[in-house]
């Protein structure tokens, strides 16, 4: 059995027409976790015991459910009631969680079982996985390159084909730009679409709760599962609740504009070739492409790098090793470089200089978007400037690190979703994504698009080999 | 633009080692260094975006939602407890 080809779709027919049984296909999936992963890294705790029996017990019941028996893995971001959360931090490295988050509740409601907490940079801090306190994850298409970050092991278990899909949260770019070095699709969704209950926070007000999926397809239905109301997030919008069946009508007519901005320079040539490509089969499949502009990217990463570092010292300020956790030593060298850096941003006499004038800036950041989103339906961009980069290569300069979200960061700071999907390779075989921005809740144009691409390009047919 | 970083780390309750103190000093003026270029904007009388959904004031009524967590697991993560309850360092100094 090649589990690696399976998707959300696929294994639900399976298991209606007994197929197979889904404690098979959850010993399948564990054994090439045991056999694969002790290299990849991709997972921080692996939770077999609770897997099988979970999965035992759906073998007694009848298939439905819309994501009966399909094995998932979770961002460790995400709390899980009685099963170890860390943040990928030693400052959490015993903590077990009373409750659970409200996208795992879902989630798992649905007939999905976790196969456990998937490993990342640590409290969500940085692009490439090497922030991790429980070692770097690899990418799977080539050990010595990083996978992306923050969500780097869930990246790389749904392209290990560990699981098949994995949650994720995207605060500048941490399931885009994953996803995008390691060929697999991911969704940073609308901000307030998917609730943050349960999930630790980074920057509150950018945090996105979103998934990894093989194809464009599963994403929109484990959407389905995740998003509207639950009561305990506020930002949650109200009415938002809606089925993606429009998935398969096509592009024909849709106006994509290109932010050129995002492309003007310092692409690599790897990127910009499959990104001109991706130009090409977009025209070929209908949709009408122009030119726009948002003036103010350039601003983009100044304006990220004084919100989100500010966030950060506050929603860390609760780590006091009272309620939960260890004291504040065993927070790594990124948080309490985040930490001061947003104390210092906000503290007295400085409040005005940097938060309020980046709170500014994001208005106009937010008008660029609003303004575009008035002569095209979306846009189109690489995801990253260049294609996955060496272990090491940045790791010792935070400023080079932090630029290298150019192309994500502005998403958030206006709140609208974005869409990361397998696009093309590099000269040396390394992933590279692009990715759909849409108006805010506009995911159903997102998938729609993103389902012609990949059913033209079909990237998610390429696997890795371990 | 340069940081006190024995000041910040004070207000953030963070204690570093001399290396880190070193090494932060000299991290953090370059990220800030690169802010300023906020600065070449004039953003004279324009509303700040503190958030994007457009909601305000989303309010229910003060009523049980749901169960709350047992006494038991809301110690259970706690390093240091006793009677039940979570154990704190002392915050008053009453020697003074």
């Amino acid at each position: 059995m090649d589990i690696t080809a399976f998707t959300l779709s696929s294994l639900q027919k399976g298991y209606q027409t007994k197929q197979f049984s889904v404690t098979e296909i959850v010993s399948e999936y564990l054994k090439r976790i045991e056999s694969f992963d002790k290299k990849i890294n991709s997972f921080i705790t692996i939770d077999s015991e609770n897997a099988l029996k979970k999965a035992k017990d759906l073998d007694n019941k009848k298939a439905d459910g819309p994501l009966f028996g399909i094995p998932f893995g979770i961002k460790d971001m995400f709390l899980t009631k009685g099963v170890r959360t860390t943040a990928a931090s030693r400052l959490l490295e015993n903590y077990i969680p009373a409750y659970t988050s409200t996208a795992i509740t879902r989630i798992e409601a649905s007939g999905a079982i976790s196969l456990g907490k998937l490993n990342h940079d640590a409290w969500a801090h940085g692009s490439s996985g090497e922030n991790s306190d429980f070692g770097n994850t690899l990418n799977p298409w080539n050990n010595e390159y990083v996978p992306g970050g923050s969500s780097s092991g869930s990246a790389a278990a749904v392209a290990a084909g560990f699981v098949p899909f994995a949650t994720g949260t995207d605060t500048g770019g941490s399931i885009r730009l994953p996803a995008s070095f390691t060929n697999t699709v991911g969704l940073k969704p609308t901000y307030g679409r998917v609730s943050r209950y349960g999930v630790i926070a980074m920057a509150s007000s950018l945090d996105s709760i979103g998934h990894f999926t093989k194809n464009v397809e599963d994403s929109a239905r484990v959407l389905e599962i995740t998003q509207g109301i639950d009561g305990f997030d506020a930002t949650v919008s109200e009415k938002r609740h809606e089925t993606f069946d429009s998935l398969k009508n096509g592009i024909k007519g849709m106006k994509i504009g290109i932010p050129k901005e995002f492309v003007s320079d310092g692409l690599s040539s790897d990127v910009k070739s499959v990104f001109e490509e991706s130009i090409k089969t977009l025209e070929r499949l209908g949709a009408k492409i122009e030119e726009v502009s948002l003036p103010h990217t350039e601003y983009g990463i100044a304006t990220y790098y004084i919100i989100q570092p500010s966030e950060v010292s506050s929603n860390l300020a609760r780590y006091d090793g009272v309620r939960f956790g260890n004291d504040r030593s065993t927070f790594g060298k990124e948080a309490k470089r985040r930490i001061m850096l947003g104390t210092y941003t906000l503290s007295s006499g400085y409040y005005d200089a940097y938060y309020k004038k980046a709170m500014q800036i994001r208005t106009l950041v937010k008008d660029d978007f609003d303004k575009a989103f008035e002569s095209v339906d979306i846009l189109v961009s690489p995801v990253s400037p260049t294609p996955p980069w060496k272990f090491g290569e940045k790791a010792n300069n935070p400023l080079e690190m932090y630029l290298s979200d150019a192309l994500t960061v502005t998403i958030n700071l206006a709140g609208v979703p974005g869409l990361a999907l397998p696009a093309g390779f590099s000269t040396n075989s390394l992933p590279i994504g692009i990715q759909f921005i849409g108006p805010h809740f506009s995911e159903h144009t997102l998938f729609r698009t993103g389902y012609a691409f990949e059913q033209e390009t079909k990237m998610y047919e390429r696997n890795p080999n371990l | 633009m340069k940081i006190d970083v024995k000041k910040v780390a004070r207000l953030s309750n963070l204690t570093l080692s001399e290396n880190e103190k070193k090494e932060f000093e000299e991290q953090l003026s370059s990220v800030l260094g690169y802010i300023e270029k906020l600065n070449t904007l004039d953003t004279s009388g324009i509303e700040p975006t503190a958030q994007v959904t457009g909601l305000i004031n989303r309010t229910r009524e003060d009523e049980k939602t749901g169960d709350c967590l047992t006494q038991e697991e809301a110690l259970l993560s706690a390093i240091s407890k006793t009677k039940n309850l979570f154990k704190v360092p002392k915050l008053v100094d009453t020697t003074e």
